[in-house]
């Protein structure tokens, strides 16, 4: 199987290359990530609008090219996320497994060693996060929100940025096969 | 199975977990009430499934019984129909049985009212022939009933007896062509024959053309055929035509204006009443008792300053009495009665016209204070309600000159609340003391005067008796108010 830094789309499954990495990338990475939403912010509040669990989530289902891998990194995130936040038990867990599980489900078809689909995956699942955050926080708990999407665009822009280089930085922890 | 799982191992997953948190979600998150989204979520989620459960299972209910279930619908309506019959035969057969107790409370009243002895009896069989007017009675001569005595109810005369039997009595309608009578009218006097035509009217025979009698009058047996005591309503002149010698009377008998009746009153023992002022229109009247926790006033409550015109007349007794140290209707038989002629003279009130004595007591003699016209001219008119005058002059007028008894205008005055055969006996003519069994049984009979009994009352205020009274009695027209003749 041979990789061509030129395509963006697989022809088909079998050309996308399945990563693997050591067990405790799996528990530190993600956990790593937690903390740095929670403490990083107190300290630099302009870093606040990082999403670094779900940024976290994207790379792993990507690279697993595994839905259920995915959906399992984004629910054990996602629940981690919610038990140190304020919000119900369930919240960031359910939007963070429906993002592994797309995740998984659109880097089995892209190229995901990529940088400019890293760029769009990161931008693209950040809006799908907070519209579903949204959205299920209006249907599920009634609570009245308003959307910004221009705000949530920028944001996405800015998490995708970031996002490609935390790609770049989380490959270095990749096996060699 | 296992394939199909397979297949879509990872969608199962996913679900899965999805259902997990959200499980998570709503055992952990409540709402701004305090309640749990799992229970906000069961709830929402499974009360629009039971109403349409409940939806469905009531119109399946009711589908199935009003449409499906309907075999014994007609069965039922026809038990239905068989007791809606029955309760209106019941119904008939209750207003019947109430019909007839009225009637014979009536009559009841009028046989303890009227000074006549009677014997009440039944009609239990009508005459063969189609043209006869002759009812038979179940009451004969082992009853004290004899031929030629007079059948009268409280309305009017009936008919007389013209067979006496042992158990029963053959009785000639008033309507009878061979029936005759003494008549006369109210208001002029005039003096004729009733005789009856076979059909439901009468007419008055030998009344002179130049007499005055108009259409409307009400007449009255005139006591000259030695059946019908003096004083019995006939019925009420329809038609009054000329003719010569003799005008063309018709009268409508009141005492068949109500059919042919089933209870009637035989005179055993005629007495004279005067023809009274006032057409027979207050009949003796069977008012029920009241229900049961009504709110009524005893009848030995003291009436009131403002009271009726019978509590006037009571309180007038009473204080006579008084004055008198006469305790009414505690005195041993022969004991004088209080002298209730200083009545009008005495500081208990206005006369109030003369009370009645005892029948058959010194027939002859009159009272003392029986008025003459002139003295009854120079007395203060009668209140409304009370005692009408007996006139001597009408007295005398009426006396049927030497065919009748002599008229007796008055005798010793009976109290309110004398009791007959205990004081004094009652007077012919004024009510008994003791009153129905009815009102003795709502306790208002017996404690106290009744001068309702002895006053009339006024027109148009029936209501003036005590409330307490269950059974009302209204003097019956017959009954003269203020003596009677024998």
């Amino acid at each position: 199987m041979t990789y061509s830094g030129e395509r963006i789309l697989l022809s088909s499954q079998r050309e996308g290359q399945v990563s693997r990495f050591q067990k405790w990338v799996f528990l530190a990475v993600p956990l790593a990530a937690i903390l740095f939403q929670v403490y990083v912010p107190m300290f630099f509040p302009v870093l606040s609008f990082l999403e670094m669990p779900l940024l976290v989530v994207v790379y792993f289902a990507i690279m697993r090219r595994s839905q259920i891998a995915g959906l399992t990194v984004g629910a054990l995130v996602g629940l981690a996320q919610d038990s140190l936040s304020k919000n119900p038990l369930g919240m960031f867990g359910i939007v963070n497994t429906l993002v592994g599980y797309f995740a998984a489900s659109v880097g089995v078809r892209l190229d995901v060693e990529h940088g400019l689909i890293r760029l769009l995956l990161g931008f693209f699942f950040y809006l799908f996060h907070q519209f579903l955050y949204w959205v299920m926080s209006q249907a599920l708990l009634g609570q009245q929100m308003t959307f910004d999407w221009a705000r949530t665009a920028m944001l996405a822009a800015l998490n995708a940025v970031v996002g490609v280089a935390l790609f770049h930085l989380l490959d270095k922890l990749k096996e060699r096969t | 199975m296992e394939s199909l799982l397979n297949r879509y191992r990872n969608i199962t997953v996913l679900l899965l977990v999805i259902m997990a948190q959200l499980v998570l979600l709503a055992v952990s998150a409540k709402n701004d009430q305090d309640v749990r989204f799992i229970r906000i979520w069961t709830v929402t989620a499974v009360t629009p499934v039971a109403r349409i459960i409940d939806g469905l299972r009531g119109g399946g209910s009711g589908f199935l019984h009003n449409y499906i279930l309907l075999h014994d619908t007609n069965q039922e309506n026809q038990r239905l129909r068989s007791e809606l019959d029955r309760m209106k035969m019941e119904n008939v057969f209750l207003k019947n049985e109430l019909n007839t107790a009225d009637r014979a409370k009536a009559l009841q009243v009028f046989q303890q009212h009227t000074p006549s002895r009677t014997v009440a009896a039944t009609i239990i069989a009508t005459g063969a022939g189609s043209s006869s007017k002759v009812v038979f009675v179940d009451r004969g001569t082992v009853s004290g009933v004899q031929r030629g005595m007079a059948v009268v109810t409280p309305d009017g005369i009936v008919g007389k007896v013209i067979a006496a039997y042992p158990t029963a009595s053959q009785v000639l309608l008033i309507t009878d062509p061979d029936f005759a009578a003494g008549v006369v009218t109210q208001k002029s006097q005039v003096h004729g024959t009733l005789k009856g035509q076979g059909t439901p009217q009468c007419k008055v025979d030998y009344v002179a053309f130049e007499e005055k009698v108009e259409p409307g009058e009400w007449v009255y047996t005139s006591g000259d055929d030695r059946i019908f005591p003096r004083g019995f309503p006939v019925g009420i002149i329809k038609a009054v035509r000329p003719g010569q010698p003799f005008k063309e009377i018709l009268v409508e008998p009141s005492g068949l204006q109500r059919g042919l009746v089933e209870d009637v009153l035989i005179l055993i023992e005629g007495v004279h009443q005067p023809i009274p002022d006032t057409p027979p229109g207050m009949q003796p009247i069977y008012i029920a008792a009241p229900p049961p926790g009504s709110d009524s006033t005893p009848a030995t409550a003291a009436p009131s300053a403002t009271g009726t015109e019978a509590d006037r007349l009571r309180a007038q007794y009473q204080a006579l009495g008084e004055e008198q140290k006469h305790t009414y209707g505690d005195n041993p038989p022969g004991t004088k009665p209080a002298d209730f002629t200083r009545l009008g003279t005495s500081g208990a009130g206005v006369p109030v016209g003369y009370p009645l004595g005892p029948a058959g007591k010194n027939p002859a003699t009159p009272a003392p204070p029986a008025p003459s016209n002139a003295e009854a001219g120079r007395n203060p008119p009668p209140a409304p309600g009370s005692l009408p005058v007996v006139r001597p002059a009408e007295a005398a007028k009426s006396g049927t000159g030497g065919t009748g008894p002599a008229p007796v205008p008055l005798k010793t005055a009976t109290p309110p609340n004398a009791e007959p055969g205990k004081n004094s006996p009652a007077a012919p003519g004024s009510p008994p003391a003791t009153r129905p069994a009815a009102p003795a049984k709502s306790g208002t009979g017996g404690a106290g005067p009744a001068p309702d009994k002895n006053a009339a009352p006024p027109a148009g205020t029936p209501g003036v008796h005590p409330p307490d009274a269950a059974r009302r009695l209204n003097p019956p027209a017959g009954t003269p108010p203020g003596g009677q003749l024998r």
